[in-house]
């Protein structure tokens, strides 16, 4: 049902709505839809392009379902991680992994093949897969809403139903009414521009929030990727095959891509460059690496850079909780969260139940994202079936926590807003770029940059919201100052150097902080502890 | 960022402006896509890939315009080198059934 209202509103109902259109949305779109409901996808940017999957190339954790290959693929990480995964949810995510990408394959995805002549699906490119997956969801009869942010959820006294927000290309306003929403707006890496990653501002986690959900793992969220100063390519892994100098060409001790990369901050943060070359990959490696990841040699090709002849500047840029694994608190298999009629996937939703508190190269993502994905769209078709055809007919009311304007209505001076939230994303990135507040965490920086964060949080919920693209900013700006706040109240918390949280003050890991950190609030950030079996909630 | 739009090839199909996930472009009445927004661009080279007539550049630099001409960039061959990579377009094998993906699997870790 649809409808159009005089200020130029598009209205829908529907079962199911996903906000998100990147791998975990498409997944819990179709599979929302397989299983019978009515589906609507909203995503702020371009279903099929959005996000941080679109422009890369990813592994993907595909593993034949043989116990020995298994279980060394669930220890492989474990340790890393903090021992925060579970054992339950990584069996789950492996089998459906597994499903997926055989289904992927039987729906025209062209993988490579092996030696016996099999598809290899050990790996995604990023364009050819979400092209597919747009398809995908097209085929399924999902409406798909393309350049289409949200401003903020829909609820009732029963729980949330539906979202309202901005048609940014189409002009005018959208307001969905739904028996439940899928929320996979992906993680937060605060306009880095780390490749793909600027649409990615927390948003479904302010969303979340403001319904009553809780976040999960949030002080796990100070990943850095390296990345070459002139460039938004953050592709690590093939840094591997680097070697780090100084302008003088000397030696740069102990960097690495896996754990030198903290040598590298260290330098970077004295003002001192560090250039990179991948000299150490072997001749004959050289041309498989430059197809296996197209985009990683599309800056140097037009810069006239040999990245394996010459050195080139590198910098550690942001990836926060996009690379991160805290995320939105997830409370059953089907990744519902406390709110009834809410559920979270992808990056939006914590990974620390396959990954603990680090997540090394994107295979767990990618698996993460398709799995969770599903479960999502699974878990979200039955409830609001459940609820029946009368659930998106509910009174429901917006639940942002600044004003938002009435439909059609302005709100003050646009240029003025504009430039105000201008400042407030750059005061924001102050406090979570730096490498001394958030990679090299300590009490003091963490607490003083936390009194920074909540005048900002401050001055932002007081102003008014218009349903433009300007008020979308507004609440970007907002989403990331409330998910910096989660960041670094978690990370007081954690007094011990577990995953990739690493305490200046507290250096080693405290066996007796084997626990998860649940955060949430809005004006008074609070954090508590949750045991890791308890997660583990059995179907 | 997004550098160029080639008034000589655009077909004025408007690819660009709905797949741009941050909104640089904007569609104008009987003529060509502008780049209303440049300072949005993400560097993440979407645009370019989506264009069946290789009319846009995407520059390598995130963070500032290397204001390259048409005629450079043309030149250079730059102008849908990177669709030709991924192996999109007629005739074209996409590079993610590359037999290489399979050799540097067997190869690395990654």
């Amino acid at each position: 049902m649809s409808e159009k209202t005089a200020t130029g509103e598009l209205r829908l109902k529907t079962d199911v709505l996903v906000i998100g259109g990147g791998p975990a949305g498409t997944w819990a779109a179709i599979t929302a839809a397989s299983g019978g409901a009515k589906v609507v996808l909203a995503d702020k940017g371009y279903c099929g392009s959005s996000g941080a999957t679109a422009p890369s190339g990813t592994g993907v954790w595909y593993v034949k379902p043989e116990e020995k290959m298994r279980e060394e693929a669930k220890q492989s990480r474990f340790a890393l991680g903090g021992q925060l995964a579970e054992n339950g949810w990584m069996d789950r995510v492996l089998d459906r992994t597994y499903a997926n990408m055989n289904k992927l394959g039987e729906w025209g995805y062209p993988f490579p093949l092996d030696d016996g002549g099999n598809p290899y699906k050990r790996g995604l490119q990023g364009p050819e897969y979400m092209r597919l997956m747009r398809r995908l969801v097209q085929k399924a009869g999902v409406k798909i809403l393309d350049h289409s942010p949200a401003l903020e959820l829909l609820a009732d006294e029963h729980g949330v139903g539906g979202a309202a927000g901005v048609r940014t290309q189409a002009g005018g306003t959208w307001r969905v009414q739904a028996g439940a929403v899928v929320i996979a707006t992906g993680g937060c890496a605060f306009l880095s521009r780390a490749l793909g990653c600027n649409v990615l501002t927390g948003d479904g986690y302010l969303l979340a929030a403001e319904a009553g959900a809780e976040l999960s793992g949030m002080e796990f969220s100070n990943a850095y990727a390296i990345s070459p100063t002139f460039s938004s390519v953050t592709k690590t892994a093939y840094y591997k095959y680097a070697s780090f100098y100084y302008e003088d060409g000397s030696v740069v001790e102990g960097a690495g891509s896996q754990r030198g990369r903290s040598i590298i901050a260290r330098n970077l943060q004295s003002g001192r460059q560090v250039y990179a070359r991948l000299d150490q990959a072997p001749e004959d490696l050289r041309p498989l690496l430059r197809v296996g990841q197209t985009n990683f040699f599309l800056p140097f090709d037009r810069m006239g850079i040999d990245p394996f002849a010459d050195k080139f500047p590198v910098t550690l840029r942001l990836e926060g909780t996009v690379r991160g694994t805290g995320g939105i608190h997830i409370t059953d298999e089907t990744c519902a969260t406390k709110v009834p009629g809410l559920y979270a996937a992808g990056d939006a939703a914590t990974r620390q139940l396959i990954c603990g508190g680090f997540t090394g190269g994107g295979s767990h993502n990618a698996a993460w994202a398709m799995s969770s994905g599903s479960f999502a769209g699974e878990g979200a078709a039955a409830y609001a079936l459940k609820l029946g055809s009368h659930a998106a007919d509910r009174n429901v009311g917006g639940l942002s926590s600044a004003p938002i304007a009435a439909e059609g209505h302005t709100v003050g001076d646009s240029a003025k807003s504009a430039a105000a939230t201008q400042e407030a994303v750059r005061a924001v990135q102050a406090e979570v770029q730096p490498y001394s507040i958030n990679l090299f965490r300590t009490e003091k920086g963490l607490n003083e940059s936390i009194g920074r964060l909540d005048g900002i949080w401050n001055e932002l919920k007081g102003r008014d919201v218009a349903r433009t693209t300007e008020g979308v900013k507004a609440r970007e700006a907002a989403a990331m100052t409330a998910t910096a706040r989660w960041m670094y109240h978690t990370a007081i918390a954690r007094t011990e150097t577990r995953g990739m949280h690493k305490r200046e003050d507290f250096p080693t890991l405290d066996e007796a902080q084997h626990y998860r950190l649940i955060s949430g609030g809005l004006d008074d950030v609070y954090v508590k502890k949750e045991s890791v079996t308890k997660e583990a909630v059995t179907g | 960022m997004i550098e160029i739009i080639s008034e000589t090839k655009c077909i004025s199909c408007n690819q660009c402006v709905s797949v741009c996930p941050t909104n640089v472009f904007d569609r104008v009445q009987d003529g060509i896509p502008v780049i209303a927004r440049q300072s949005d661009c993400q560097t993440c080279f979407m645009c370019e890939l989506y264009c069946p007539v290789d009319a846009l550049y995407v520059a390598p630099d995130s963070e500032g315009l290397t204001l390259i001409s048409e005629a450079q960039a043309e030149g250079e061959g730059l102008l849908g080198g990177y669709r030709e990579k991924v192996g999109w377009g007629r005739g074209r094998q996409p590079v993610a059934s590359h037999a290489f993906m399979y050799e540097l699997a067997k190869r690395t870790s990654f």
